[in-house]
């Protein structure tokens, strides 16, 4: 954020911090490491607030859990906001010193009064108001989140509805204060560091910038092309508009996890030429007309991970890989041979320091310093430099060093998939503690805990529809419809239901979801689709 | 997903514990968090009930505990493991805890074990604080009252297992102040109580005053009875003058091996512990009281229990006591099986919910005790020594005894001895009149272990040893609590030795690394003595436990087998 794709505090930040807002996030389930250091926070006397539709496993550690209508979370920033500046509880100083657009943001948000705000989230004006005002006073208050800010629609202003909240209240940049969008993989934030996203060289540097992209072109001795690239998305909508013909996907498996699956199946399957490296025959490797079988990052090969806090560790190979598996690096080696361009076979070391020659902000990191301080925080710009423990403190520096931070103002919109009376209910996806993303890591193996694929619903719905727990229904959005069991959660209320991601055999929830995604993440609304229920067999 | 509790185990949890999940809009809003981690102590008790009731803490009930406190289920099974009385794995709904410690081994203890084997009903325990009887056994009863069998035998130990056992004799005990009423009075009558002086004394405190207690308590130069013989009065004086609020802690937690004298106050007369602590938290300023109350106390529990009730029914207890302005009221903490929760510091940890490890001090529990509060915290026997004070003035007390023993002393004799049973005698008396006082030895000793596990062995011919804090100290040994242990010619003191060992390899706490190994490596010593024993060895992780651990555990678990070497009992040093 403010021009770096990172989290800007330590995980031990949250252990001493005042407030904690966990937005959009089940980090007991998702990010259970994260929560430990959470779970300490509390111990240590910080007030929790949960924002999630759902009553989750994390919820139940808050002081206030407040059950938001799926979609609506801008609304409710944009009234704190309104309350905080109302009571003047906004930090004054800090606004007109190192931000910009205040007084279009404070017009956004004076449109969100509480009683608009009740109307959109579902909750009560008073509590909305006592989080502005805990929030706004306390001494070190963070914003956690995770999916259930960024799948959706409009993901790009639900985090800006946040991190304009702690523009507003100073809540950044400081010890014990700040912004933590907590990362799915143990490596989420190490693949966009590196440049696998479409705009940007390693270290979030600017594709389009012909001063960068000419200084990266002479260190790797090739041409660059000058525009962004395709995100996933556009890539899928590319595929069927015919503009792209020929794949290659590297530990992913879309043909289960896209949103709106069964069309984004139709577009791998139209492919001309399709190839997949993954460490398993995932259903998109099974679709492939090359399979290329990788070595498991995190003990058959040699490199380095980059956590939710920016911290660069190594990973260091214990096994062997099973047959002809090889790590991802020598692979790539292989296939660059294969087409002329001889990189010899580069240790994972030799490209890492290639990597710093070419990103500024990870030049400092050699192994051996990565191996001496147990992992260094981004940026590290030469090697005196110890990291930083979190980021953007230059706002405080008077003058403030760099640019300003902008507030940018979003305004509400409903999600995409409205709800009738053919599809009058909220589905919302979220994860189970045993299991991981389509399954493709976590569903080889047995956990004791595993309750599977399931429809879960509220007491008050499962009443209604006449269905017990295990009591198969059918599931139809827009889109498509599947047959699942019924589970009975008495942490949904009436209307809202919520399914898994891991069980695509069994309950292939993207079937279900809508394709309508962010034009500025490249992310699908996953956590917002319109569904009917209907008891199989009645 | 995770366990849920029975439909019982609902129920039962739900009275013992407040609802603290607050569901303001249903569907929501629900406020919880800081109002349930707020009541973390009431975790232990939560624990023991479910115990008591079902037998186990079952996973369901564990997670149902943890929703309704908001603790992390990994802590909370931390903390349930900590303690012997409490299972995380289904039990039988009787199981007799069996001593086998120093003086019930010896007595009968082992052959009630010996059919142990395959059998899930039975389990080998430390001291019981039953010496004065033994054998002695503990029968945990799920749905019913825990139960004591002193003295115990196989039929007893059946009977108790799978239908009804009679009831056990009572005690031995002789002495003129703190037993007068001992034997004597009704312990379950508050009106026989008051017969019999008692009361007065807090009548006569809340009339003269909170500082002209404390003057007295200084006067009186009374020290504690708990090991550390710190003077009592400077103790108050020092928490009177800390910011409220200020809690009282009685430490009942009697577990030290060959120790029974403050079961046999509590059992014989609880009223005057209740009136003890009323009068300490009158004069100290503290808002309230807790009764940290050894587990295997059953008769205690239920006496002291129906003790506090009949004096908060009779306005001596709760608000506005006697009809005055002071209130006070004491609640009962149950522990369940950890000897290192008689350490001041482990027990506020116990009580606040947490494992049962000792804090690093400084800070003394003057400044930060239970919930970080001053705090005082006295020994059931130092504390009954305070009506006395109050009547008589402090003056009076400390001229009794000696000058720096002031008062009377609780002396527990067992072991092979005439009658063992607790003996109340002034301060100088010595070794050989209190093992008189007792019917002198049951034949030709060999030993006398003095202080307890903590203690050391004593030559048998100091007979003339002044027992007071002074002349023990000067002759290198201990007071400790009280324990005179007799062993006779042809007893197998080496058992005795390792007995001990393995004590504090069990009840070491496992916080400080210097006794977490070094109790073991002093039990494998002992174990391995055979006509040698490794004195250098023992002596320098000794030293290692001294210097590097933080409570008195770790301080002392080597000095009964150090005594032992000296006296030669492990074979010849080398």
């Amino acid at each position: 954020m403010f021009g770096a794709g990172g989290g800007t505090s330590s995980y031990e930040e949250i252990e001493h911090a005042d407030v904690v807002l966990l937005w959009g996030s089940n980090a007991r389930f998702a990010h259970p490491i994260f929560f430990h250091h959470l779970l300490k926070g509390i111990h240590n006397g910080a007030r929790l607030y949960c924002i999630d539709p759902r009553r989750s496993d994390s919820s139940k550690w808050a002081d206030v859990w407040l059950g938001i209508d799926v979609g609506s979370d801008i609304a409710l920033a944009n009234a704190m906001a309104k309350v905080i500046i109302d009571r003047g509880l906004h930090h004054q100083e800090f606004i007109a010193r190192a931000t910009t657009g205040f007084d279009a943001y404070r017009e956004t948000v004076a449109r969100y009064p509480l009683e608009r705000a009740t109307e959109i989230t579902g909750i009560p004006g008073e509590v909305i108001e006592e989080m502005a005002i805990s929030y706004a006073t306390a001494g070190k208050a963070q914003i956690c989140w995770t999916l259930g800010i960024t799948e959706h629609h409009n993901a790009t202003d639900n985090v800006l509805a946040l991190i304009s909240l702690a523009l507003l209240t100073g809540h950044v940049g400081r010890y014990g204060s700040g912004l933590a969008p907590l990362r799915g993989q143990n490596n989420v934030q190490g693949g966009g560091d590196m440049g696998a996203i479409p705009n940007k060289l390693p270290g979030f540097q600017d594709v389009e910038d012909d001063q960068i992209r000419g200084r990266v072109e002479r260190l790797w001795g090739g041409s660059i092309p000058p525009q962004r690239g395709w995100h996933l998305t556009q890539m899928f909508e590319a595929c069927h508009a015919g503009m792209m013909r020929g794949l290659y996907v590297i530990g992913e498996n879309p043909a289960d996890s896209e949103a709106d699956v069964d069309h984004a199946r139709e577009a791998l399957a139209g492919l001309e030429f399709l190839v997949v490296q993954d460490i398993f025959l995932t259903r998109t490797a099974a679709m492939a007309d090359v399979v290329l079988p990788a070595a498991a990052d995190w003990c058959e090969s040699e490199g380095t991970v980059t956590s939710s806090e920016r911290r660069v560790q190594r990973v260091r190979k214990a096994l062997d890989p099973p047959g002809e598996a090889r790590p991802d690096l020598e692979i790539i080696a292989m296939l660059a041979a294969a087409m002329g361009r001889d990189w010899g076979r580069p240790t994972a070391e030799q490209t890492w320091d290639e990597l710093r020659r070419v990103s500024p902000m990870h030049a400092g990191m050699s192994y051996r310093r990565l191996e001496d301080l147990g992992g260094i925080q981004w940026p590290c710009y030469d090697e005196d430099h110890p990291g930083e423990l979190f980021i953007h403190w230059r706002l405080w520096e008077d003058p403030i060093q760099g640019p300003p931070a902008p507030f940018i103002p979003a305004e509400w919109v409903a999600p995409v998939d409205r709800l009738t009376h053919d599809y009058p209910y909220r589905l919302t996806t979220g994860r189970h503690l045993d299991s991981y993303n389509t399954g493709v890591q976590s569903g080889g193996y047995d956990a004791p805990i595993r309750i599977g694929g399931t429809l879960d619903v509220s007491p008050e719905d499962a009443e209604r529809l006449g269905v017990d727990e295990g009591d198969m229904l059918r599931v139809s959005s827009r889109r498509g419809s599947i047959e699942v069991p019924a589970r009975v959660d008495p942490g949904l209320r009436e209307g809202l239901v919520f399914m898994a991601v891991h069980y695509t055999d069994s309950a292939d929830v993207n079937r279900l979801t809508i394709e309508a995604w962010d034009p500025k993440s490249g992310t699908a609304e996953f956590k917002a689709t319109a569904v009917r229920l209907e008891k199989v067999g009645a | 997903m995770a366990a849920e509790p029975t439909a019982a185990e609902r129920s039962l949890l739900h009275q013992v514990l407040p609802e603290t999940v607050r569901v303001a809009v249903p569907g929501r809003v629900v406020l919880a968090g800081e109002a349930a981690r707020g009541q973390r102590d009431l975790l232990l008790p939560a624990l023991a009930a479910t115990q008591a009731q079902f037998g186990w803490v079952s996973p369901g009930a564990l997670n149902e505990i943890c929703r309704r406190l908001s603790i992390p289920p990994a802590e909370a099974y931390g903390v349930a493991t900590f303690y012997a009385l409490l299972s995380t794995e289904p039990r039988p709904p009787r199981v007799a805890h069996v001593c086998d410690d120093i003086a019930c081994r010896q007595a009968g203890g082992l052959e009630l074990l010996a059919g142990l084997e395959g059998r899930d009903d039975l389990s080998p325990s430390p001291c019981l604080g039953q010496c004065d009887r033994r054998p002695a056994v503990f029968v945990q009863r799920a749905g019913e009252d825990d139960q004591v069998l002193a003295p115990a035998t196989a039929t007893l130990v059946e009977a108790a297992l799978h239908g009804a056992a009679t009831v056990t004799p009572p005690p031995r005990v002789e002495g003129q102040r703190l037993l007068a009423r001992v034997g004597k009075t009704d312990p379950t009558s508050l009106a026989a109580y008051r017969q019999n002086q008692g009361y007065l004394a807090l009548e006569q405190a809340l009339r003269r005053g909170r500082e002209w207690v404390i003057q007295q308590v200084k006067d009186s130069g009374l020290k504690g009875r708990g090991g550390a013989a710190f003077p009592a009065g400077v103790k108050w004086e020092a928490v009177a003058r800390e910011p409220a609020p200020r809690y009282l802690v009685c430490n009942a937690d009697e577990s030290e091996p060959g120790t029974f004298k403050d079961r046999v106050m509590m059992e014989g007369d609880p009223f005057a512990l209740v009136e003890a602590m009323t009068i300490a938290g009158w004069a100290t300023g503290c808002e309230r009281g807790y009764l940290y109350l050894r587990g295997e106390y059953p008769l205690a529990r239920r006496l002291l229990g129906e003790a506090l009730q009949q004096a908060r029914a009779a306005g001596l207890l709760g608000a506005g006591i006697l009809g005055g302005e002071f209130d006070f009221d004491i609640e009962i903490r149950l522990g369940q099986g950890a000897y290192i929760c008689g350490e001041e510091t482990a027990l506020f940890n116990s009580i606040e919910g947490l494992r049962g490890e000792p804090r690093q001090k400084p800070p003394f529990p003057v400044q930060v005790g239970l919930f970080g509060r001053p705090t005082v915290i006295n020994n059931v026997e130092t504390l009954v020594n305070v009506p006395g004070i109050v009547l008589e003035g402090g003056e009076t007390f400390a001229s009794i005894g000696t000058a720096e023993s002031t008062g009377t002393k609780l002396f527990c004799l067992s072991g092979d001895i005439a009658d063992p049973g607790v003996y109340e005698v002034e301060f100088g008396a010595t070794l050989g009149e209190l093992i008189e006082l007792a019917g002198g030895p049951a034949g030709v000793t060999t030993a006398i272990l003095l202080g307890g596990a903590a203690g050391s062995f004593i030559d048998p011919k100091r007979l003339d040893l002044p027992l007071t804090f002074e002349a023990t100290r000067a002759a290198g040994v201990s007071l400790g609590s009280g324990v005179i242990m007799l062993f006779n010619i042809g007893r197998d003191l080496r058992d005795v030795v390792l007995r001990v060992a393995r004590f504090f390899r069990d009840e070491s706490c496992g916080q400080c690394v210097p006794c977490r190994v070094g109790t073991v490596r002093v039990e494998e010593a002992v174990a391995r003595a055979d006509g040698r024993v490794e004195a250098a060895l023992i002596e320098e992780i000794d030293r290692a436990m001294r210097d590097a651990s933080i409570c008195g555990l770790g301080q002392t678990a080597a000095s009964v087998v150090r005594s032992a070497i000296a006296a030669g009992m492990l074979g010849e040093a080398g």
